[in-house]
């Protein structure tokens, strides 16, 4: 593949794949996002290729493999084009039919469409299933038109057209006013406005400058800057060569997590593609611009979202954040201006610049313009990945696109932000996917995970999982982190072990806010943020397990019991079966009682039995 | 050095600090995890102190400093998996095993190791069989699966002595 040498020459690139694209008759798009591919996606894919080999038939029906769709909980998901015919739940067995019936003669397989819990009825397309009319998917539709491995693909779509625009008639000036226009805000973290950054790196001293994109979730339970990778590689290539433009770097790194291989692989393919083609490497598309990538492995640790300590890893050291006097956008890696967003921010840019800021500024409202991706997971029905535009109510999120959580149970709170972010109650879900708003009540938006917990859900538990995982986190440099982490985790576990003294809450609020107060990054200083938010709405959940020794929830073992409800159970006998204590006394067609002596807790009567006849008290 | 594979991963990277944490992932691939001996093989060829390599080896998670078991079970304990009950997983995975996370069985077979987001919540609770990941589990599902691993390794010993 010659390198392209031109603007103009991408340009007829693109024209010759959209006229080659109109032969095809019908796509098959199948999810090979990770999701879905955990899911068993591949062997769907397989037995597909099988079957479109077997008759000779990818002339005229292309299979694609696509990145993540979105609606994980029905994976694995196959989509065909140009009606958009979703199925959900495919396996390989399915495939014969598929092309036989659906392929060749049009025919709808109903058992494979999906169902509309609320409604009862049968989806027939995308466009019907609520769960995706009630968002607005700028970037994740653009999943279903690419095969993340294919540049040409992303080319036909209308890629890297922002980058030519921006190389024939734009300066960095010009750049760096089009992102302040949009509006556009870090999509991690606080969500500070991301022109800032820019212009600050811009105005920076040095010849030598480099880009960053930082592909680490930050916050577990969000995944979406790994979907948005792995989906559409090219997307975020482009927006840092955009970024690179406008701040005056000559090279530029992906920092990807050792464990989300598929990221890795594509975009390790991705930046192989875009030096072939010329568009990374010495005057790129004829101009001036000269700029290439790497990718860099992860160890997997969470403060990467600290910029000075995801300079340290890239030098190859251990992720400690620096002082708070070091700017990584001046003094940066290898002590260069650098500039770091993460994968989202950077999705956002190639379109501002195409389609103009005013247009990106159309969606959203107040100062938080765009879309934002949420990963909606925990205990929600419809669990995936979920595009909305600013300014949306959490509720419609949880409710019209989460479908509440399963078996009809009580929503009992979120927890946004990640582990630094609040547990935000379900009488505030009127509050709007806002950065500004959000933040005004104490929750920051961070990356974007949006973790779902309902009556089954301790809260108290929660904050000492949370903590938990912040103690191992912390880098540990300074005490109110370092040991004040460790105090609240012991008075939380002695609560959830049914050994909490009522002293222990007002101890908890003066703790957290002197962490709050006194640390030195913000791991640190919002580690407190799940108690605070816990003793605030959620302080009878506390009392309960200091004064009744009770954990309603049914999560601290040494807080609740189990027992049978004999309205429930059918005497089916597979509790008595599973239970490997011999804990649980019956005879035929019931089971009586669950003996707590040999109880261990383990959950898995409960889990095993399909009426919910195992109860908490 | 007489560590051929070693050779390989250290080739074209001599007195380069930078890259230790690649160095370090590419030894974990290969071996399982970072000896001593290869941490100072890596401290001489990349020309960083030895304190410095064992110093990014303990700090960052995805390094192991003891060999894993045949079977390295990854038990995921994000907030979304944690949302969905994996505390039950943990408990059951430590009663069956008898081993606590970060331990290995004494037979060899089974290494458990906790993992705070594998980032395939929408699915998860998350099992990770070496590098097979189990959706959707639950306390039930992990015993089968434990059971059936032990099983079908047993069958394969027995099988390799006749």
């Amino acid at each position: 593949m010659p390198k392209l040498s031109s603007c103009s020459e991408l340009k007829s690139v693109r024209d010759y794949l959209c006229e080659q694209s109109k032969n095809l008759h019908k796509t098959l798009m199948v999810c090979g996002g990770t999701g879905c591919q955990t899911s068993r996606s591949q062997t769907v894919i397989d037995a597909i290729q099988r079957e479109l080999s077997r008759y000779k038939l990818e002339e005229r029906f292309h299979l694609r493999v696509t990145g993540c769709q979105g609606f994980c909980e029905q994976g694995p998901i196959l989509i065909v084009a140009p009606d958009n015919l979703f199925y959900c739940h495919v396996t390989a067995r399915d495939a014969p039919e598929i092309i036989s019936r659906t392929i060749l003669r049009d025919e709808v397989i109903e058992r494979l469409l999906y169902v509309d819990q609320a409604s009862g009825l049968k989806c027939r397309t995308v466009e019907e299933i609520p769960f995706y009319t009630w968002q607005d998917r700028r970037i994740l539709s653009q999943n279903l038109m690419v095969d993340p491995t294919s540049i040409e693909d992303y080319i036909r779509l209308g890629g890297y057209s922002a980058l030519a625009k921006v190389l024939k008639d734009m300066g960095p000036a010009k750049i760096i006013k089009e992102i302040k226009s949009s509006g556009l805000r870090e999509r991690g973290g606080g969500g500070a406005p991301a022109w800032g950054k820019w212009a600050a790196c811009e105005a920076a001293a040095g010849d030598e400058k480099y880009v960053v994109c930082y592909a680490d979730e930050g916050d577990p339970g969000a995944y979406l800057q790994r979907c948005v990778l792995e989906g559409n590689p090219h997307l975020v290539l482009e927006g840092m060569m955009i970024g690179a433009r406008a701040v005056g770097a000559t090279r530029g790194y992906i920092y990807i997590p050792n464990e989300f291989e598929l990221s890795l692989e594509h975009s390790l393919m991705a930046i192989r593609q875009a030096r072939d083609w010329g568009l990374l490497g010495e005057r790129i598309m004829g101009s001036s611009f000269s700029f290439d990538l790497d990718v860099s492995r992860g160890g997997g640790v969470f403060v990467y979202g600290e910029a000075s300590a995801l300079v340290s890893a890239l030098e190859g050291k251990v992720g400690e954040p620096k002082s708070r006097n070091v700017n990584a956008v001046i003094d940066g890696l290898f002590h260069k201006p650098t500039m770091a967003n993460n994968v989202e921010t950077w999705a956002n840019v190639p379109a501002i610049l195409s389609r103009g800021s005013a247009w990106f500024a159309l969606k959203g409202d107040r100062g938080s313009k765009g879309t934002k991706i949420l990963a909606l997971t925990g205990r929600i029905k419809n669990s995936g990945l979920v595009e909305v535009d600013m300014g949306t109510p959490l509720s419609t999120v949880i409710y019209d696109i989460g479908g509440g959580a399963p078996g009809g149970k009580l929503v009992k709170a979120i927890q946004v932000g990640g582990p630094s972010g609040g547990c935000l109650p379900a009488q505030q879900l009127s509050l709007p996917v806002d950065y500004d708003i959000l933040a005004q009540a104490g929750y920051p938006v961070g990356s974007g995970g949006v973790v779902v917990m309902d009556e089954e859900s301790c809260m108290v538990d929660n904050a000492k999982h949370l903590l938990t995982s912040l103690q191992g986190e912390s880098c540990g440099k300074c005490l109110p982190c370092r040991l004040g982490i460790d105090r609240m985790l012991e008075i939380v576990t002695e609560i959830t072990e049914g050994r909490g003294k009522p002293e222990h809450l007002d101890l908890l609020q003066e703790l957290g806010e002197t962490i709050s107060q006194t640390a030195l990054c913000d791991l640190g200083k919002t580690a407190p943020n799940q108690v605070l938010a816990g003793l605030r709405y959620f302080r009878g959940e506390y009392e309960s397990h200091i004064l009744n020794h009770q954990c309603r929830a049914g999560v601290c073992k040494a807080l609740f019991s189990y027992a049978i409800d004999w309205d429930k159970c059918t005497g089916c006998g597979d509790c008595l079966d599973a239970c490997a204590n011999k804990a649980i006394r019956g005879g035929r067609n019931r089971a009586d009682s669950i003996d707590a002596a040999l109880c261990q807790k383990c959950g898995i009567c409960r889990s095993e039995c399909r009426f919910g006849a195992v109860r908490v008290v | 050095m007489s560590d051929r594979g070693l050779r390989t991963i250290l080739q074209n990277r001599r007195s380069q600090p930078a890259q230790l944490i690649e160095v370090l992932q590419d030894v974990q691939k290969k071996y399982g995890y970072v000896s001593e001996p290869n941490m100072r093989a890596v401290s001489r060829e990349l020309g960083v102190p030895l304190i410095e390599v064992f110093g990014v080896a303990s700090y960052y998670n995805a390094f192991r400093l003891q060999p894993g078991g045949k079977i390295a079970l990854t038990l995921c304990i994000g907030a979304a998996c944690h949302a969905r009950s994996s505390r039950l997983l943990l408990d059951q995975a430590m009663r069956q095993l008898g081993i606590a996370a970060g331990e290995v069985t004494s037979d060899g077979l089974f290494s458990l190791d906790l993992v705070n987001c594998l980032g395939v919540c929408a699915v998860g609770p998350i099992v990770k069989e070496n590098e097979i990941y189990h959706p959707h589990m639950t306390p039930g599902k992990l015993r089968r699966l434990i059971e059936t691993i032990r099983n079908r390794e047993m069958k394969e010993i027995r099988d390799a002595q006749t």
